[in-house]
């Protein structure tokens, strides 16, 4: 029994996030919570890129993860104005009831 | 036994080209069709002028280049003596060649002098004859018309150009006879004359095809062989006259269903010329044609149409030289005419009525001549006829004229007196039509019935022939006459409205009625009999024309005394009956005529309806036709109606079927298409839920896909 901390487990680790991302993403009801699903799938990603460069010898992935942070937070500011937005109009943040593209 | 030697005669050989002969007939076509497009309204415009002196002068000016040729022709030696015109080329089909070409040999010379200076006095006369008409315009140019048909007719050198003619005569003269057509009874005339010059001409089409047919057709393959070589038995088919008088001795021998071929021919051509010249049995239209104007009467029904049968059997006498079997039809067939025309002229009252059945019997006359075998008699006859026949009905129409319209012997009388001209005319050409001597008419008839008597040629003997014409010789004189006193002498008959109105008719018909009465007077002396040692200038003439059958005429070899002994018949004939007619009729005092209408009415009323001939084609002829018409329209109506019906009714099915397929079908392969695709469209609009959270699900899940083909592919 080899217990030594390798690659595959940072891989698992980062998968199972991404599994729990997609479905918090999917499942959600409140805007919010889709958007926290979203943050978990690229702090998944990050993972990914970070264990790479480790167990990899280069810096690349740990500077990408670092811009992905930072994109990550850009991207939920944007998202949260739209949310506003969104929410002063229709006076709710239930995504079923943001369905108006319903044919 | 002729009297002197008679040189071998020698056919025409040579000939002249000259280029102006198309003017004779074209010249008149013109005038017909500037007067008949232009007439009405030229008349109503300007009046009656223009259109008869452009009528009259195209026919002055033809007549005068006619005159030309013919002393062109009279200076070319006799074996050179044609004038050629070559117009243009009709219809070369094979070996038929049919041009336009006009051939003047002697005899459509004086054919066509007949013809155009006939034609030109007849003109000038319906100037004052049919003034006051309302369709002038209409007549003169019907007249010049037949004008050009006539010449085409005799002119042409070829069987299609002749046909061409005598086809338009026949066409104009149902349009002149039915003249005045808004009266039923003169239009019904006129399609009598139509109908039974068809039944003629179908007989002149037979003959013709069965001539063309047994030159260079069925015969053309009983051949001879030789090894691979071919020479057929016959000549080269043709249709002009000149060069069928070189072939015809090929056709002689072959049979028609065991009739000799050149038999049946001259048969059936005869057939053409009864319908055209009226003979039995097609005469029948001649006494009605009567209903048409009187300058009509003269020109078309004496001078010239009806003579066009005469022509061309002389015209054909190589052809009808050959077969005694046609001769003796044509000269038994003329002298019963004559003698049966004859004998209905008796009776009549209407002056143009005796008139009429005076031609069919005179035009029996002429056949009898050109059947026994002298075709210069026939002719010459022709000319006296067209002469003294002209005039004769011309006075009728100036009596006409005078009287008002009055066209009743019994109501005349005494216009002696009142229309001198007409009077002395008139009696010029009964004297040359009874026969008396020195008139023309005496020369040519006494002619014809010495040849009669003294021909060898036909199978009834030439005595029975001459004997009947002598007899209709007789009954002409005595019935001429008749009508002379009834007409002209004692006291005037008609009530006091006509008598007042009675004239001399105007100077431009009387000059017309001088010219030919003097004509019929006088023209005998070209035609001098050989027995009083004078010269026979007509005979001599038209020689070269009859070369063709000279040798095959022959004479039963009466002396001179037997031509003396009818010489003088004729003339005894000629004054008997004058006499006769003199005693019972001048001035209306003898009682005899109406004694002997009283003794014997049955005879008289048979002979006066013209021994009831009408009727009986009416009950055969006329009825058979209308019972076939039935039968032929109940077949039109049930077989080819029906069909035509049956046709329709396939098509209308036909078609509901087309519709039908194209409304279930095709529709509904359209449509079916439609809805499969909505169909798709609504499976598919279900997809666009508008929930953000379903689309993450399909990208998440196109995704997947898309990793897991990576995985498996590469």
């Amino acid at each position: 029994m080899n217990l030594t901390v390798g690659l595959q487990h940072f891989l698992v680790v980062a998968a199972l996030l991404f599994g729990l991302g997609v479905l918090c993403l999917l499942t959600r009801r409140h805007v919010v919570g889709i958007l926290m699903g979203i943050e978990l799938i690229l702090n998944a990603a990050n993972v990914n890129l970070v264990a790479f460069s480790h167990y990899g010898g280069n810096m690349g992935g740990q500077v990408f993860a670092i811009f992905v942070i930072a994109l990550a937070a850009a991207e939920a500011a944007v998202a949260l104005a739209i949310l506003l937005a969104i929410f002063q109009t229709l006076k709710s943040s239930d995504v079923e009831e943001m369905a108006t593209l319903k044919q | 036994m002729e009297h002197a030697a008679v040189e071998a005669v020698r056919g025409i050989e040579g000939m002249t080209e000259v280029g102006y002969l198309w003017l004779i007939p074209v010249l008149p076509l013109i005038g017909a069709f500037i007067n008949g497009v232009f007439g009405a309204h030229i008349q109503k415009r300007v009046g009656i002028r223009p259109i008869h002196t452009l009528a009259v002068g195209v026919m002055v000016v033809s007549c005068l280049i006619a005159w030309v040729s013919f002393f062109k022709l009279a200076a070319l030696p006799a074996e050179g003596r044609a004038l050629y015109d070559h117009v243009f080329r009709m219809l070369h089909v094979g070996s038929l060649k049919v041009d336009m070409a006009f051939y003047l040999d002697p005899l459509s010379m004086t054919m066509t002098l007949i013809v155009t200076t006939i034609s030109a006095l007849i003109h000038v006369y319906s100037i004052g004859y049919m003034h006051g008409e309302k369709a002038y315009w209409r007549f003169f140019s019907y007249l010049n018309l037949f004008v050009f048909a006539m010449l085409l007719l005799v002119m042409s050198d070829n069987f299609v150009a002749m046909f061409f003619g005598w086809e338009g005569v026949g066409l104009c003269s149902y349009l002149l006879i039915g003249f005045w057509y808004t009266d039923v009874e003169k239009a019904k005339a006129g399609m009598k004359a139509f109908i039974v010059n068809r039944f003629g001409d179908f007989g002149f089409l037979a003959g013709l095809l069965l001539l063309f047919w047994g030159l260079g057709g069925a015969w053309a393959l009983q051949g001879a062989w030789s090894g691979t070589e071919y020479t057929a038995d016959a000549g080269q088919p043709t249709m002009v006259f000149r060069e069928l008088a070189h072939s015809v001795d090929l056709l002689q021998g072959k049979e028609v269903w065991g009739v000799g071929l050149i038999t049946l021919v001259c048969i059936l051509f005869f057939v053409g010329a009864t319908g055209k010249s009226a003979q039995i049995p097609l005469y029948i239209w001649l006494p009605d044609a009567m209903a048409g104007p009187t300058p009509v009467s003269a020109l078309i029904h004496a001078a010239t149409m009806v003579t066009a049968g005469v022509y061309m059997v002389a015209r054909l006498n190589f052809l009808f030289a050959l077969s005694p079997v046609a001769m003796t039809v044509v000269a038994t067939v003329g002298a019963l005419t004559a003698l049966f025309a004859a004998t209905i002229g008796l009776f009549q009252y209407d002056i143009k009525k005796v008139l009429a059945y005076s031609t069919v019997s005179q035009l029996g006359f002429m056949f009898i001549g050109v059947g026994v075998g002298a075709y210069w008699v026939g002719i010459f006859h022709l000319l006296t006829h067209a002469c003294f026949k002209g005039a004769l009905f011309l006075c009728s129409g100036s009596v006409i004229h005078g009287m008002g319209g009055e066209q009743d012997m019994r109501k005349m009388g005494g216009l002696g007196k009142l229309m001198p001209q007409t009077y002395r005319t008139y009696l010029l050409a009964t004297a040359a039509i009874a026969g008396f001597p020195f008139f023309s008419g005496f020369f040519s008839k006494d002619e014809i019935l010495w040849k009669a008597f003294d021909n060898g040629n036909t199978l009834i003997p030439g005595p029975i022939l001459w004997f009947i014409g002598a007899v209709a010789a007789a009954c002409t004189s005595f019935y001429m006459f008749r009508s002379v006193y009834m007409t002209f002498s004692g006291e005037n008959r008609a009530d006091e409205e006509t008598k007042h109105h009675i004239h001399e008719s105007p100077a431009t018909m009387t000059g017309v009625l001088w010219a030919l009465g003097i004509a019929s007077a006088g023209i005998g002396v070209i035609g001098l009999p050989h027995l009083w040692h004078l010269p026979n200038f007509f005979e001599h003439w038209l020689d070269p024309v009859m070369a063709g059958s000279h040798h095959l005429v022959k004479s039963a070899g009466f002396s001179h005394g037997a031509e003396w002994a009818l010489m003088l018949t004729s003339i005894a004939i000629a004054f008997g009956g004058w006499y006769l007619a003199r005693l019972l009729y001048k001035d209306a005092r003898s009682l005899v005529p109406r004694q002997m209408l009283e003794r014997f009415p049955k005879i008289h009323r048979v002979v006066f309806n013209k021994y009831y001939i009408d009727e009986f084609y009416n009950a055969t002829v006329i009825a058979g036709s209308m019972k076939l018409m039935n039968i032929l329209r109940a077949f039109d109506d049930l077989v080819v109606d029906g069909l035509v019906n049956l046709a329709g009714l396939l098509s209308r099915i036909a078609s509901s079927i087309s519709g039908a397929i194209d409304k279930y079908l095709v529709d509904g392969a359209v449509d079916f298409l439609a809805k499969i695709i909505l169909g798709l469209g609504q499976r598919m609009r279900s997809l666009q839920t508008g929930r953000l959270q379903s689309y993450l699900y399909g990208a998440l899940g196109g995704t997947l896909v898309f990793v897991a083909l990576n995985y498996l592919l590469f």
